[in-house]
């Protein structure tokens, strides 16, 4: 089986598993420079305008955002125990960790639809007939909508790839040795690992 | 670094059968390799396009900047030229041209690996490279952007006329190709190394092309999102760099800045890499305290990242920042130093041969040397606060990034040429074009230093008269200078059919990449080398070179015509 896993130009499929982890956590280095500099821009405008940013950051919705911590913090779960079960050639347990996983996705991002809606309903997008008479308080949302539209599209982009991992492990075109797996879980923390940050700056700020 | 394989007959050509250039032939066997040496000619291609594509629009500006009146383009398509020339030339061409060419083909064959370590996303980042490229051409057909290449707010969100987004999500393209790429390199470096290359035997080109890549990775991803902001503020009206709404277009050139000055090492660090492997050969000489060579790379990689705000002098930083940011510069520019000193310190005693890419090299260090001096002069703030946006700016990074790095791309392209294609380039056009190329450049960008210093601003197109005389001879040596970059693309061309067969190592360089045949074998190497000694093995070590018994002189190894 793990044949098939190898590719050029590597000897040994355990240097190819460590060559895939170690793109993918420089990879991730680029991600964090990636989100870092827009939460640079969050924190210097937070500094500059503590009271507007208090009080715009009390208009989100804690109970979706919470709700949505919950989800990505169990999704991490399946998701680890999926790569660790691939790697240890348990069929059956990959595949339904991997669904499950996709599960837990496709429900945060509904969770944020639902939420996305009602943050335009309450006039909550930056623009003319804001809700909130600060004009800072436009900024903080406008850091909310670009944060977690970046974020939601890395989910999007995470739910293609487990996705497509889930078929080709079903249909068995993939050898569960492969270190694909393990790279697409390092993927789905790191992204659930943006919204642990997300989640104090954006839900947690004005309610100290 | 002859390593085993040295005792070893290397053929000097592959079988036909072997030859990555022949094994497969047909339009989609280059469309869809993984091999790391036809994609590195890929992106030759690519980006000599890209490069034809840039320097039309410079051509254009120095045509226009002949009078002084504004007599070819108005004030609006001349913004657009130079924007044009601004965003391809730093992203489709300085930015990719050396790691991506020379890189691409030489970084696995200079470790003794077969390939680079995920060959198929190396193919991927060529495809999003041309895309990114398309888009950028698309945003010169649909009318272009006149922002100038650094989309400064609030002009890019709120003012310009052009079409930002396009060129912003080219940028934004481009950059995951960059990284892409980085990861590739990085990854590779790591895990592929031939056994015996320790670390500290590896190449310097190894080293700087390892370098850049880390600076790529990090530096990257920042340009991509505060692309994205203005983007998102342009076509949503989100308020962050918007001044009247609260925001800060301050806050958008420290992010600006935070990658482009890192990127100014991306487009240099590759030429430290090609000037080290080239000096060394053409001198005969281990080259001169090789540790603080890979220090000073890694220590310009830091530190690059600590200087942004010297391109803020005058945009209203506090006195205590922009002292903190000149001194910070002032301490990058010591490792520039330190390589400078060293290469000369390697031609020393050394056996020099004056064929085309030592020529290359030399002119390198010159107009580097000269770069890095006037950079100083910028990181003065009393002196920069004179000078700023004036053609003494210009002058300065033209002498980095096109008298540096353009330089090093034509000499390493030349010194790698017989080991890239199997074939030599013809010696004596080489030298012409490498002479014509230092002095074409001086008479385009020397001028400019003097009236920057006079005061002429940059992103005119018209001018007083007084300036005129400095202007013709710019647009004169342009001329010249245009004239250097074309002959070597016709020279080469002709060499792939008319140019003598090259043996496997014809230089008797040391590197990896000289151990296998001329042009290598799909594999790399039919043997896997095993590495036993460090890099510049020109002679014994805490020797000089035997400079008694010194060869005579002759072009391209003496190699029989």
């Amino acid at each position: 089986m793990s044949e098939a896993a190898l590719h050029k130009p590597w000897r040994s499929l355990r240097r190819q598993r460590e060559a895939a982890e170690f793109g993918l956590w420089v990879f991730l280095a680029s991600e964090v420079m990636f989100f870092a500099c827009a939460l640079t821009g969050y924190a210097v405008n937070r500094v500059l305008w503590p009271e507007a940013f208090a009080a715009a950051a009390r208009e989100t919705n804690v109970l979706y955002g919470t709700i949505n911590t919950g989800i990505l913090l169990t999704s991490s779960l399946t998701m680890a125990v999926a790569a660790e079960s691939a790697r240890a050639g348990l069929r059956r347990l990959t595949l339904v960790c991997l669904g499950v996983t996709i599960a837990f996705g496709l429900a945060f991002l509904m969770v944020k639809g639902l939420e996305y809606a009602e943050d335009i309903e309450k006039h909550l997008v930056p623009g003319p007939g804001f809700r909130l008479d600060q004009p800072a308080a436009q900024i903080f949302f406008a850091f909310y909508w670009l944060l977690t539209a970046v974020h939601a599209l890395h989910m999007t982009i995470g739910l293609c790839l487990v996705g497509t991992l889930l078929a080709q492990a079903w249909r068995g075109s993939r050898p569960l040795s492969s270190p694909a797996f393990e790279a697409a879980g390092l993927y789905w923390h790191f992204v659930d690992l943006v919204w642990i940050f997300l989640y104090p700056l954006l839900y947690l700020a004005g309610r100290s | 670094m002859s390593g085993l394989t040295a005792e070893r007959a290397i053929p000097d050509r592959p079988g036909r059968a072997e030859n990555y250039l022949t094994a497969e032939t047909g339009l989609a066997s280059w469309l869809l390799t993984t091999d790391h040496k036809r994609i590195g000619l890929l992106y030759m291609a690519a980006i000599t396009v890209f490069f034809f594509l840039g320097g039309a629009a410079a051509f254009l500006l120095r045509l226009e900047l002949f009078t002084p009146e504004g007599d070819l383009l108005s004030a609006d398509s001349y913004n657009r030229a130079f924007t044009f020339h601004g965003v391809v030339m730093v992203w489709f061409f300085l930015i990719p041209s050396i790691p991506n060419i020379l890189g691409n083909f030489m970084l696995p064959l200079m470790i003794g690996a077969k390939d680079l370590a995920f060959p198929r996303l190396n193919l991927i980042s060529w495809y999003i490279f041309v895309a990114a490229g398309l888009i950028a051409v698309y945003t010169l057909v649909s009318g272009g952007v006149d922002t100038g290449w650094t989309f400064y707010t609030p002009l890019t969100t709120a003012f310009s006329n052009g079409n930002v987004l396009a060129a912003a999500a080219a940028v934004f393209v481009a950059g995951f190709s960059t990284i892409a790429t980085a990861v590739n390199f990085i990854a590779t470096v790591h895990l592929l190394r031939a056994p015996g290359l320790t670390w500290f035997r590896l190449p310097l080109f190894v080293w700087a092309i390892y370098a850049t890549s880390i600076v790529m990775v990090l530096a990257t991803p920042v340009l991509a999102m505060v692309l994205l902001l203005i983007s998102a503020e342009r076509a949503f009206g989100i308020p962050i760099f918007d001044p009247l709404r609260g925001g800060d277009p301050i806050l958008f050139q420290h992010l600006f800045w935070f990658y482009s000055h890192p990127a100014v090492y991306i487009m240099i660090l590759p030429s430290f890499g090609v000037i080290s492997e080239v000096v060394t050969c053409y001198a005969r000489r281990r080259v001169f305290g090789y540790s603080f060579m890979v220090y000073a790379l890694l220590w310009i990689a830091l530190v690059g990242f600590l200087v942004w705000g010297h391109h803020m002098f005058v945009s209203g930083q506090s006195l205590f920042a922009n002292l903190v940011f000149s001194f910070l510069s002032f301490v990058v520019a010591v490792p520039s130093a330190i390589k400078v000193f060293n290469w000369t310190a390697t031609l020393y005693r050394g056996q020099i041969v004056f064929d085309a890419p030592m020529i290359y090299a030399l002119g390198f260090i010159g107009l580097f040397t000269i770069g890095g001096l006037t950079g100083l002069f910028l990181a003065s703030v009393p002196v920069d606060i004179h000078v700023t946006d004036t053609y003494f700016v210009v002058a300065h990074f033209h002498y980095i990034m096109v008298g540096g790095a353009v330089s090093a791309l034509y000499g390493g392209l030349s010194y790698w040429w017989p080991k890239i294609t199997g074939r030599m380039y013809p010696e004596a056009w080489a030298r012409f074009a490498a002479v014509m190329m230092f002095f074409g450049f001086g008479f385009t960008f020397f001028p400019m230093f003097i009236m920057g210093f006079l005061g002429m601003p940059r992103r005119y197109h018209v001018y007083p008269q007084e300036f005129q005389v400095w202007h013709v001879l710019a647009s004169g040596g342009a001329l010249i200078l245009a004239v250097a970059y074309l002959l070597p693309m016709g020279y080469l061309a002709w060499s792939l059919i008319w140019g003598r067969r090259a043996i496997a190592n014809p230089w008797g360089a040391t590197g990896l990449e000289w151990q296998t045949s001329s042009p290598p074998p799909t594999e790399n190497f039919d043997t896997p080398p095993v590495v036993v000694q460090g890099p510049y093995n020109y002679h014994p070590e805490h020797e000089g070179p035997p400079a008694m018994d010194r060869e005579p002189h002759s072009p391209q190894g003496g190699q029989p015509v």
